[in-house]
């Protein structure tokens, strides 16, 4: 490790790899520093995610790829099942320990330099602008410049808050979230599930995902609104018992999906925030591998190109956050109202919402006619339905 | 106060990133709870499996590793 880099990212899941790498091949010194001491472990994730989204980020790999979903199966609170078999519904099931792993390893082959143990405590920040970070490191601390900081530190993001962006999120736009991989079970391989209602997690879903007939994640997100009264826990482990009683559980995991819009700012002098550490998860379905890919990116990019002009004050790296908005977060914004909107339906909503779509033709059972159906007695948000889906 | 079970924490960062006045602090596998505490309760109501509490309630548990700074 040397005492001085062009830029430094703090956070070695997809976006801070991402955004490590662009940076990298924009001729930038880049150093990516790591709080776990293996990169891809603890995987903190459902790891579903959809074919075209991926594609659009990278070629993927075979090794990564656990299973294949052909479509989504919606289950309202009366158990009526409704397919979308449409081409966005399919994807993979992501074995994410060697996806997160391989990215940082396609990073290293740009230049980047790689520490993990390594526990940022706080910033450089002299006169106000980011000039580098402190890191503990086997026991001694350490300070390391850097030209540009990118924060992609997770949910759980301070980076931002020393700096002075407030990173912190409203408990109702936070998913209280638990997974548990389950074995000795009988599912269908090839489609992802998805349950509503009051009773099974409010505010949220629960998923399960299939990695095979045998195994499968399975876990919920309960809005923090609702997890006041009830932990996510109880409401999983009733669900599990019911439906699932002989299942074996291989893995169990924990953690808080931020599902709001991205974050007013995210930038400030010296300083770039990426992933969960911004609030760049779909607010609808929780998802943030390739949107947090995508922002590290552009970020990456901008980055090497402010370092080549030697400008990294907020003026010069908001060109990021004005192009993420342009390309999903104006979109974000739409799918936070909308789920909103949905996450106030009655269970008797949702239950006629499933009748509702499953007299349409199956070729039109997509998402957006299901937000359609779903909020048809919300005339204002049509505009922001037809936006956000039918684009 | 607020006060952690270390022993139950999966380390997963939710409970930091409600905290309004950054008093929680998050390693590998440790947390840490600052005395600027407020007492909000936003943390111990996002966890998902209930490992922070007010340390009252926890002190009837006779829980083992308290994390208090």
């Amino acid at each position: 490790m040397r005492s001085a880099y062009d830029c430094i990212v703090v956070g070695g899941g997809p976006g801070g790899a991402w955004a490590a790498k662009h940076a990298a091949e924009q001729g930038a010194s880049v150093l990516l520093l790591e709080k776990d001491r293996e990169i891809g472990v603890p995987v903190r994730c459902a790891e579903a995610v959809g074919i075209a989204g991926l594609k659009a980020v990278i070629e993927p790999q075979p090794r990564w790829i656990s299973n294949i979903i052909k479509g989504a199966v919606l289950v309202s609170p009366h158990g009526k099942e409704v397919l979308i078999a449409s081409e966005s519904a399919q994807g993979y099931m992501l074995d994410r320990k060697i996806f997160d792993y391989d990215l940082v390893q396609i990073a290293t082959m740009s230049g980047v330099e790689v520490l993990t143990k390594a526990y940022v405590y706080d910033l450089i920040k002299p006169n106000g602008a980011v000039q580098g970070v402190r890191v503990q490191h086997m026991g001694k601390k350490v300070d390391v410049r850097a030209r540009v900081v990118i924060g992609a530190d997770g949910v759980e993001s301070r980076v931002g808050r020393w700096a002075g962006l407030r990173t912190n999120i409203k408990l109702k736009d936070m998913e209280s979230c638990l997974q548990m991989t389950l074995s000795n079970i009988k599912v269908d391989p090839h489609n992802i599930y998805l349950y509503f209602g009051q009773d099974v997690a409010p505010g949220g879903y629960l998923w399960v995902f299939p990695k095979n007939e045998n195994v499968a994640n399975v876990g919920l997100g309960v809005s923090g609104e609702f997890a006041k009264t009830k932990s996510a826990r109880k409401y999983l482990q009733e669900f599990i018992d019911k439906r699932f009683p002989n299942a074996a559980v291989l893995y169990t995991v924990v953690g808080g999906v931020p599902c709001a819009p991205t974050l007013k700012r995210i930038v400030a002098d010296g300083l770039m925030l990426v992933g969960d550490a911004a609030h760049q998860v779909n607010p609808i379905s929780g998802g943030g591998i390739v949107t947090a890919m995508l922002a590290g990116q552009i970020a990456g990019e901008v980055a090497g190109k402010s370092l080549k002009t030697n400008d990294l004050t907020e003026k010069s790296l908001g060109v990021y956050a004005r192009q993420w908005h342009k390309r999903e977060g104006k979109n974000h914004e739409r799918f936070h109202k909308l789920k909103q909107a949905v996450y106030k339906l009655s269970d008797n909503d949702l239950n006629n919402t499933a009748d509702k779509v499953l007299k349409l033709d199956p070729k039109k059972r997509t998402i957006g006619n299901i937000f359609k159906a779903a909020l048809v007695h919300h005339p204002s948000l049509i505009l922001d339905i037809a936006k956000a889906f039918f684009k | 106060m607020i006060g952690v079970i270390n022993d139950k924490c999966d380390f997963c960062g939710a409970c930091v990133a409600v905290c309004p006045v950054d008093s929680i602090e998050l390693y590998e596998a440790r947390i840490k709870i600052l005395k600027h505490c407020i007492d909000c309760m936003l943390c111990v109501w996002i966890c998902p499996i209930e490992t922070l509490a007010p340390l009252e309630a926890l002190a009837e548990q006779e829980c083992e590793a308290l994390t208090i700074v």
